[in-house]
């Protein structure tokens, strides 16, 4: 049986591919960012930690493995950025009206930056 | 379903639309959107750690000149405040978690209270990794 | 009566419309007896028997079961049965209609849009087939009663659409109790409508407008969890969505 809802035609609302990537990357962002974000950016630079040097980092970031990882997490974390922002400046602003220049502006930068991230990472 | 709509069926119905910051006058809705500007936090600190691997990338005195900005006044200034907000998200998202996500164990229903838990023990776990990481490196 | 309870006072500030004599509403303030065991809805009553009769508002059982009496008092939306007035002592207490819905005349709102959300969800339980008599009851264990019970407290009371950011902005989200209700049915383990609830749900104007405020759980009066309920259906509602994308031969029902 069809499912008759209603004279209206149902449009299904495509929200859910940009809600999933906005879960995952609000997951992995919760879970990553902010030990990565005191080490590299406040721990190290004001010495609370030892600084690993160059060849160190170098090494680490030699390992296709750990590249792959950080490449999920940025690339994730944009996409969470992305819809989030977007609805930030809807509830925010009042800027619904706007929704798909601001919506291509959103995941246009969250895009346009996993590709670079992965170019970047993978001619490391 | 616009306002207009109740004008003209009902021209004597009175309807307002919110003020443009209607989230200021109330600690929930000021909360609420801080909550949501977390997001530019991650956002800002995506962007360093994808230049940070970049500057390794492009050889030591790349890389010195950025472990250099790292420690400017504007740097720490940013990251601390940006650290604030990933806090406030980390702590935002996994306790409300457990109202969006309903997992049964069989026929039972785990508590939310135990996803709670398993939540925490998670990030506790990724973070002590990540430390590990840097500190033996 | 004690006498000591009748000799304080407390003012209302009651927001007016009278479309007849005003186009924009106005503020009238009303000095009633701060009786502890009054609520605000007894000086609502109390403005209308002694001070002003052309005062309206809508209200019935006074116990908190019939949902009709919600307003804004101080800004927040409360029951007015449920509400002491002890408890915003000295005062003054702003009250006015719920906020988010159109105003009809003083405290009454107009409630047609949330009615024809109500309906548009399907608020009842769907069967693919009827059984037949002979083969008795639709049985449900306590565990599968529990799945939805929270959700089925609803009273239908409307504080939440006005706690309720987004549906203030857009009119066309279908709102927190209506969703509720929704899961409400979903959830219950006789019930075969998922498939065109989730049709209803998913459009633009279903759950994808919510941004999770949360408030709608936090001024329920029932402990419903409209909030909760919709994260629960977006979940639900991407898993759909991916199965429809990945697996289009396994989208049958």
């Amino acid at each position: 049986m069809p499912h008759q809802t209603s004279l209206k035609t149902v449009k299904r609302s495509n929200e859910p591919f940009w809600w999933a990537l906005f879960s995952a990357g609000g997951v992995i962002a919760a879970l990553c960012v902010p030990v990565l974000l005191f080490m590299t950016g406040l721990a190290i630079p004001l010495g609370w930690m030892d600084a690993p040097g160059y060849e160190a980092m170098y090494t680490l970031f030699e390992n296709p493995l750990s590249r792959l990882v950080i490449l999920v997490i940025v690339s994730l974390s944009a996409f969470h950025w992305a819809h989030r922002f977007r609805f930030t400046l809807y509830d925010g602003l009042h800027l619904k009206h706007l929704n798909a220049p601001v919506a291509f502006f959103c995941y246009g930068c969250a895009i346009l930056f996993s590709a670079y991230a992965a170019y970047s990472l993978y001619s490391f | 379903m616009s306002y207009g709509r109740y004008k003209k069926n009902h021209p004597w119905l009175y309807h307002k639309k919110p003020p443009l910051l209607w989230w200021v006058k109330k600690w929930a809705y000021v909360r609420f959107i801080l909550r949501e500007l977390t997001s530019l936090g991650v956002a800002f600190y995506v962007v360093v750690l994808l230049t940070y691997v970049n500057a390794v990338s492009q050889g030591p005195e790349a890389f010195a000149v950025f472990s250099d900005w790292l420690k400017s006044p504007l740097s720490l200034g940013l990251h601390g405040i940006a650290f604030i907000f990933v806090l406030f998200h980390s702590i935002t998202w996994f306790n409300l978690a457990p109202k969006a996500m309903v997992v049964h164990l069989g026929k039972k229903r785990i508590p939310g209270r135990i996803i709670l838990i398993m939540n925490y023990s998670m990030w506790f776990v990724v973070t002590a990794g990540f430390f590990w990481l840097l500190t033996t490196v | 009566m004690n006498h000591a309870n009748t000799t304080t006072t407390i003012d209302l500030e009651v927001y007016r419309y009278r479309p007849e004599l005003e186009t924009e509403p106005t503020f009238d303030t009303f000095t009633v007896p701060l009786r502890s065991d009054w609520v605000i809805l007894d000086a609502l009553n109390y403005i209308k028997d002694e001070i002003d009769g052309t005062l309206s508002y809508r209200w019935s059982c006074q116990m908190g079961v019939c949902g009709s009496c919600g307003m804004m008092a101080n800004g927040e939306p409360i029951l007015t049965c449920a509400s002491f007035l002890k408890n915003y002592a000295p005062g003054p207490i702003r009250v006015e209609p719920l906020a988010n819905f159109p105003v009809a005349r003083d405290l009454i709102i107009s409630m047609d849009d949330f009615m024809e959300k109500l309906n548009r969800i399907k608020p009842w339980i769907i069967v693919e087939e009827e059984k037949p008599l002979e083969e008795g009851e639709y049985l449900q264990t306590p565990e599968q009663l529990d799945e939805y019970k929270q959700f089925s407290m609803c009273i239908n009371c409307m504080l939440c659409y006005s706690a309720c950011p987004i549906y203030g902005m857009e009119p066309s989200f279908i709102g927190p109790a209506a969703l509720a209700l929704a899961q409400r049915y979903n959830l219950d383990s006789r019930d075969h409508g998922n498939q065109q609830r989730l049709d209803i749900l998913s459009t633009d104007d279903g759950i994808w407008q919510c941004t999770f405020v949360g408030e709608c759980s936090e001024v329920c009066p029932e402990n419903v969890d409209p909030a909760g309920a919709i994260q629960q259906y977006k979940v639900a509602s991407t898993n759909d969505w991916w199965k429809s994308k990945l697996m289009p031969w396994g989208n049958k029902k």
